[in-house]
């Protein structure tokens, strides 16, 4: 069974979502063990772009936030090494594809491993382009993401019979960023995708309460929270993480509460 | 040149957001279905011709090729077009095609502000809903094109993310797209961005080569020995290019803004000093920094002012068909003053890094060569900010 597989092993998955080097990577370090001590399932690690075009205005701050405080890939591999010697949360990085691409799809990827990072989540890397990085994620046991989105209709299926890792359903048009109200019709795209894959699907974009959490949760295997995540930072900076701690233990409880 | 896939070689693709994939596949079989329309491709000459001023002259621009002492030079006066640029011959192709498929409004990113005007134009003519995403600076550095859009009825949103220029207007325009597709279709102004824009925009710009050849065959009964227009996205140039690729004996030649100068930090000659890279929707060249970081790029001029280059542009330098050059802020000041003040044509200062290089090609060849300038908008958007580079402290 893959890492990622086991974060769905403690009934629906809560998976915050936290931009590397937000304001910097001591409070990132901090923020993340809060994280795993709080019932994370998962933890989704941003590492910043420059242009980061699928993000709404917070988790764009963010990555500007992280890049003036100097964080940059090799810090952000350093960051992870140090917290894989008490964190066991299966992780995985989001990030653009000239990330990977510049560093060296290949050296990068096998640094993940090496790290023991779980999976890749690359937005801009659609279906039809993941060859180039899915074929070297394989090699060294690393699942890259596959996005479906409210837009994805008939690829749906496509998209989800090579699906690896779980599945990172989009709840909504639009980028990132929280939203008081969800229209998308999820439990039909669902349907589709479980007719066509066995792994997991964790829905995101938009999610900020934990109302909406449970709702998420009941829909699918889990939820995905980060604008809300990004938004303490904000409002914290250093003093951070204790709060994230704290809100990461009531959204759990809310999606764990769901059967 | 363009495989099914919408590569170039190694580059172009589609990397994009799921979100957005269907909007292009389905941009993609309407383009398939129109370009071979007889209708739509009546309707669209017509556009051109009538509304457009097409063909736009090819001008012997005699006392530039005295002065010079080398080549006979011609001028493609795409500035002579309605609008004032290039940008006009794609985005009534491009609005067109939206409107046939059904798409009631048109999103638009712009630099200079001319594709914005020319997309904001479009869309009143086929009364359409326009929204035009112009970075703040350049808003700023390009005050008159910003009025001029919402007097033709479009609203504009100044860009306040990243660098505020073109590369934070095009994001801008991505992230509105995939918010909103069902009505909306991203007039995207150059040969850039996902599969199958960087071909749609080639061929809806081919139009300039095409009548350059005939021109030139019929003014004097051969082809050019070079053919030069300027490079930001490259929507201009291929344009300038397209029908040429297959007659090897015509130097293509792309200049890019050196801004002041490729040996430093403020630049935007992406071939001159980028690497391979993926963003926004395309494998290509990207200014960045080493850890794939996109770089705030510089240039005078806001049409050049951006880290990329278009995925086919990408391709004729790795083959070699075309070759690249950089023109500093400097060289081309110098040549918008110099065309101005030998031909009485004020050239944007986008077209005026083309004319700079020629300025310097000319008088190295024979007097029975011939090179064609494409000179794509015209310069009146840029008298102020050139008088300010002057050390005149006039705004407009």
């Amino acid at each position: 069974m893959s890492n990622i597989a086991k974060a769905f092993q403690n009934g629906k998955a809560f998976i915050p979502f936290i931009t590397c080097g937000d304001p910097d990577l001591a409070t990132t370090a901090a923020a993340v063990r809060a994280m795993a001590q709080n019932g994370a399932d998962l933890i989704e690690l941003g590492i910043p772009f420059s242009d980061p075009t699928a993000e709404g205005p917070v988790i764009q701050a963010a990555n500007i936030r992280a890049l003036s405080g100097g964080a940059d890939t090799d810090k952000i591999f350093d960051l992870v090494r140090e917290l894989r010697r008490d964190v066991r949360v299966p992780m995985v990085f989001m990030t653009y594809a000239n990330v990977v691409y510049s560093y060296g799809a290949e050296k990068f990827i096998s640094i993940c491993r090496e790290i023991n990072i779980d999976g890749l989540i690359l937005p801009d890397i659609p279906f039809e382009e993941k060859e180039e990085f899915s074929e070297i994620c394989r090699r060294y046991d690393v699942d890259l993401i596959s996005l479906i989105a409210p837009t994805s209709a008939n690829r749906i299926g496509m998209i989800a019979k090579e699906a690896e890792g779980f599945i990172y359903l989009v709840s909504s048009l639009g980028v990132t960023g929280v939203r008081s109200e969800i229209t998308t019709d999820l439990g039909a795209i669902v349907k589709v995708i479980r007719e066509n894959t066995d792994i997991p699907c964790a829905i995101g974009f938009g999610i900020s309460t934990p109302e909406q959490a449970k709702q998420m949760a009941a829909i699918a295997d889990g939820a995905i929270v980060g604008s809300a995540i990004v938004r303490l930072l904000e409002q914290y900076g250093t003093e951070a993480p204790a709060h994230i701690g704290a809100y990461v233990c009531q959204m759990k409880e809310a999606v764990g509460s769901v059967s | 040149m363009t495989n099914p896939n919408g590569r170039f070689g190694i580059h172009g693709g589609q990397y994009i957001p799921e979100t957005l994939m269907n909007a292009v596949i389905e941009l993609e079989e309407a383009y398939n279905h129109y370009k071979n329309d007889p209708a739509f491709n009546r309707e669209l000459t017509a556009l051109l011709n009538e509304y457009a001023n097409r063909p736009s002259r090819l001008y012997y621009a005699e006392r530039m090729t005295k002065n010079l002492g080398g080549a006979k030079i011609y001028l493609k006066r795409e500035d002579l077009n309605h609008t004032g640029a290039h940008k006009i011959n794609n985005v009534l192709g491009q609005a067109l095609l939206a409107k046939k498929m059904g798409k009631t409004r048109l999103i638009a990113e712009t630099g200079a502000g001319q594709h914005g005007v020319a997309t904001a134009t479009a869309a009143a003519l086929l009364d359409m809903e326009c929204v035009v995403f112009m970075g703040e600076e350049d808003t700023v550095r390009q005050a008159l094109n910003v009025y001029r859009m919402r007097l033709l009825g479009a609203e504009v949103v100044s860009v306040k993310s990243g660098t505020r220029t073109l590369k934070d207007a095009v994001s801008e325009a991505m992230r509105e797209w995939t918010n909103r597709i069902a009505d909306t279709h991203y007039c995207l102004g150059s040969v850039m961005g996902p599969h199958p824009f960087p071909t749609i925009v080639r061929d809806f710009q081919a139009v300039i080569s095409k009548e350059i050849k005939a021109q030139m065959l019929e003014k004097e009964g051969r082809l050019p020995d070079a053919v030069i227009a300027c490079v930001g996205g490259g929507s201009n140039a291929i344009g300038s290019f397209y029908h040429f690729i297959n007659d090897k004996d015509v130097r293509l030649i792309g200049c890019e803004a050196a801004g002041r100068g490729i040996d430093t930090f403020e630049t935007a000659a992406t071939i001159s000093t980028g690497r391979l890279g993926i963003f926004h929707g395309m494998k290509s060249y990207f200014c960045q920094d080493k850890h794939g970081q996109i770089a705030p790029v510089y240039s005078i001029s806001a049409g050049l002012d951006y880290p990329g280059v278009g995925p086919e542009h990408a391709h004729l330098h790795d083959t070699g068909r075309a070759e690249y050059v950089a023109v500093t802020d400097d060289e081309a000041v110098n040549a918008f003053e110099v065309l101005s003040k030998t031909e009485g044509i004020i050239p944007a200062i986008e077209s005026a890094h083309a004319v700079a290089y020629a300025l310097k090609l000319a008088p190295t060849l024979d007097k029975d060569k011939i090179i064609v300038i494409t000179i794509s908008g015209r310069g009146d958007k840029d008298c102020a900010a050139i008088a300010r580079y002057r050390g005149e402290d006039i705004y407009e």
